[in-house]
């Protein structure tokens, strides 16, 4: 999610539910959907909070905060952690100190710090702070494109093509975002092959990854098998992620059924950080921390250490002044010493 | 490990039990009068909503919130087609119950021994026979009784529950005449292979479809819970409105899923409910305002229904 004006604020999805376009005609539903035959024995998580997570807080975080959170991250075990954006700071804000943040930050060998780089300036700039991979955000719907970063889809992908050129020379790995996948802020329902569309180009031009975000949170495990099954298609599984968001309370089911679906690769926020532009007061981004509970307790490996994650998750919100939004976090703080669900 | 395979497509209809009047309230440290319980249970009513858990027959001194259970049974306005069941610890209540006008009423087992010692201060044997007495004069007239069975996913005190425990309650309370079962994630600690296995285990013993869940959204699980649930087949779900009741076992945290929500994904995935979503939210907004709290539910919040 990038640079919505604060004016796009009134409550569409309410909207949406009141009217009859809710219900997704029946060719973008599924009813059954496993598509493997179990779940996989490890999911990757990437960890958005530090970028997608604190663009979206209305809080200014320092500089050295950004750092230390990042810092603290490194040390649970996350192999992923997006740090910061290369896009203007005229535009967003909170991600003006990018180049003291990303030479700032204590590298771990075994973690890997994605950068956004929405054009070729924000590419090089982010090369010349260090960077050793990137990413680039196209969306699926033309609207949210024109709205969220004035041009459209195809002018966009020209944009990125650029950028993937110049970092295939630098041999510096490239990560696709897809925005809208399940629905659109403006256009409301989004069909799957406009998805497919998109995640297929990105992919094409040489994204090794593309993450497909719920912009909205709107989704329903039903919308996400669907479009899951359109994507899968034309993009490898092993090449696909999901971004939800849990403004409607969606999240987990969703990644559930996308894991269920074969999906390995899941994106979160610590302490569910970033709220929703398109909604005040909702939520956003789905937390890091009910994802590692959800995915432990199915078994599934992730590496993380779930204390180390909680904890630096109170240290941002303490930061931000504002509680967190994950609820393994609220209910591991306060539950009777003799309930340790850290084990 | 869990297996995927032999998950079956999703039901056409889910039936939505809400609890909100009764588990939710009964959880919420403000005392709502009973005009405003009233009120709600209408309001709910009106949603589409087609059973309402109205009150609880149990004794004032340990649950002050329930102390005025006989003027909200009288109190509601019964809509046609929707049923009121009560919470009826044992006989003395259950005559309370039916004398109130109540036509269902609910018991609750639980699945570990000492939550039942801690929570009701008798054994899981000694409340099972407590219930027979309900049972039996239940049965004499004709008042269908549904049965709970806490602590399905885990214990706060016991920790983890083993589903052939959880398989033996159910089994009890079914053949002992309840029409159905709702199997609570009373901490909410469960996820969604837990579901799987406990519900794999309870099957064995109990049909389908005369199984509910009851999922805490405690550690934000619910919702992934509850679809696990759908794909095994469970075509019942107990929520509560704006998400009301806390966890008791900690403080502050949440405790059940919120309506609102569930019903979200459920239209989502058009399964029918027969609720009115967005009379629904005005029924949490209604009651979030009496009890001067914020929603839990995040369809109501992004809906600015907060």
């Amino acid at each position: 999610m990038g640079n919505v004006p604060n004016a796009v604020k009134h409550c569409l999805s309410y909207e949406n539910l009141m009217g009859e376009s809710f219900r997704l005609p029946s060719s973008f539903q599924e009813k059954k959907w496993p598509e493997v035959h179990k779940f996989p024995d490890f999911v990757k998580i990437v960890e958005v909070g530090p970028r997608d997570g604190l663009q979206n807080e209305k809080e200014m975080v320092p500089t050295e905060i950004k750092i230390q959170l990042i810092d603290m991250l490194s040390q649970t075990g996350l192999s992923v952690i997006e740090a910061t954006s290369f896009v203007s700071s005229k535009w967003v804000v909170q991600m003006a100190d990018h180049n003291e943040v990303l030479t700032g930050i204590n590298k771990s060998p075994h973690v890997r710090y994605p950068v956004l780089t929405p054009n070729i300036q924000g590419f090089q700039a982010a090369v010349e702070a260090g960077a050793a991979e990137v990413a680039v955000f196209g969306s699926a719907s033309e609207t949210f494109s024109r709205k969220n970063i004035n041009c459209s889809v195809e002018e966009s992908m020209q944009r990125f093509e650029q950028v993937i050129c110049a970092a295939r020379q630098a041999c510096i790995p490239v990560r696709g975002y897809v925005s809208c996948a399940l629905g659109c802020p403006y256009e409301g329902q989004v069909h799957p092959a406009q998805v497919t569309k998109v995640a297929k180009r990105l992919h094409e031009l040489g994204c090794y990854e593309v993450s497909l975000g719920d912009t909205t949170g709107m989704g329903t495990a039903g919308s996400m098998a669907a479009m899951l099954r359109a994507v899968m298609a034309e993009v490898p599984i092993h090449a696909l992620a999901v971004h939800c968001h849990d403004t409607y309370g969606q999240a987990l089911a969703n990644i559930l059924t996308a894991l269920q679906m074969g999906v390995s690769v899941v994106d979160s926020s610590v302490a569910g950080l970033g709220g929703c532009p398109y909604a005040e007061g909702a939520s956003g981004n789905v937390s890091t921390e009910d994802v590692v509970y959800m995915l432990h307790g199915l078994g599934i490996q992730t590496g993380v250490d779930l204390a180390k994650v909680i904890e630096a998750g109170d240290f941002i919100c303490r930061a931000l002044k504002r509680p967190t939004n994950s609820k393994v976090s609220q209910a591991t703080s306060r539950s009777q010493p003799s309930f340790n669900m850290c084990e | 490990q869990v297996s995927l395979s032999g998950l079956k497509p999703l039901p056409e209809k889910v039936k939505i039990v809400e609890v909100g009047p009764r588990d939710g309230l009964q959880n919420e440290k403000t005392i709502v009068p009973a005009d405003v319980k009233i009120r709600l249970i209408d309001m709910l009513s009106e949603a589409g909503l087609p059973v309402i858990e109205a009150t609880s027959f149990v004794s004032p001194k340990w649950v002050p919130q329930m102390a005025d259970q006989e003027e909200v049974m009288r109190g509601i306005h019964r809509k046609p087609g929707v049923s009121y069941p009560v919470l009826t610890p044992n006989l003395k209540g259950y005559r309370a119950a039916v004398k109130a006008g109540a036509m269902e009423v609910a018991i609750f087992g639980a699945a570990s021994e000492l939550f039942s010692k801690r929570n009701i201060n008798c054994s899981v044997e000694e409340s099972l026979q407590r219930f027979e007495e309900v049972m039996s004069a239940a049965r004499e007239e004709k008042v269908p009784v549904r049965g709970y069975v806490s602590c399905v996913l885990g214990c706060p005190y016991e920790g983890s529950v083993s589903p052939s425990r959880v398989a033996e309650v159910a089994q009890r309370l079914y053949s002992m005449g309840c029409y159905e079962v709702s199997l609570g994630d009373t901490v909410g600690m469960g996820t969604p292979g837990g579901m799987a296995a406990m519900l794999e285990a309870v099957m064995r013993e109990v049909p389908v479809h005369a199984l509910a869940v009851h999922c805490h959204d405690t550690y934000g699980q619910a919702l992934a819970n509850i679809l696990v649930a759908l794909q095994n087949g469970v075509s019942v779900v107990d929520a509560s409105v704006a998400g009301l009741g806390g966890c008791p076992y900690a403080q502050g945290a949440s405790g059940n899923v919120a309506t609102e929500d569930v019903v979200y994904m459920l239209h989502g995935l058009s399964i029918h409910t027969g609720v009115d979503l967005p009379k629904l939210m005005d029924a949490g907004s209604y009651i979030c305002r009496s009890l001067n709290r914020r929603t839990s539910s995040k369809v109501a919040q992004a809906s600015c229904k907060l």
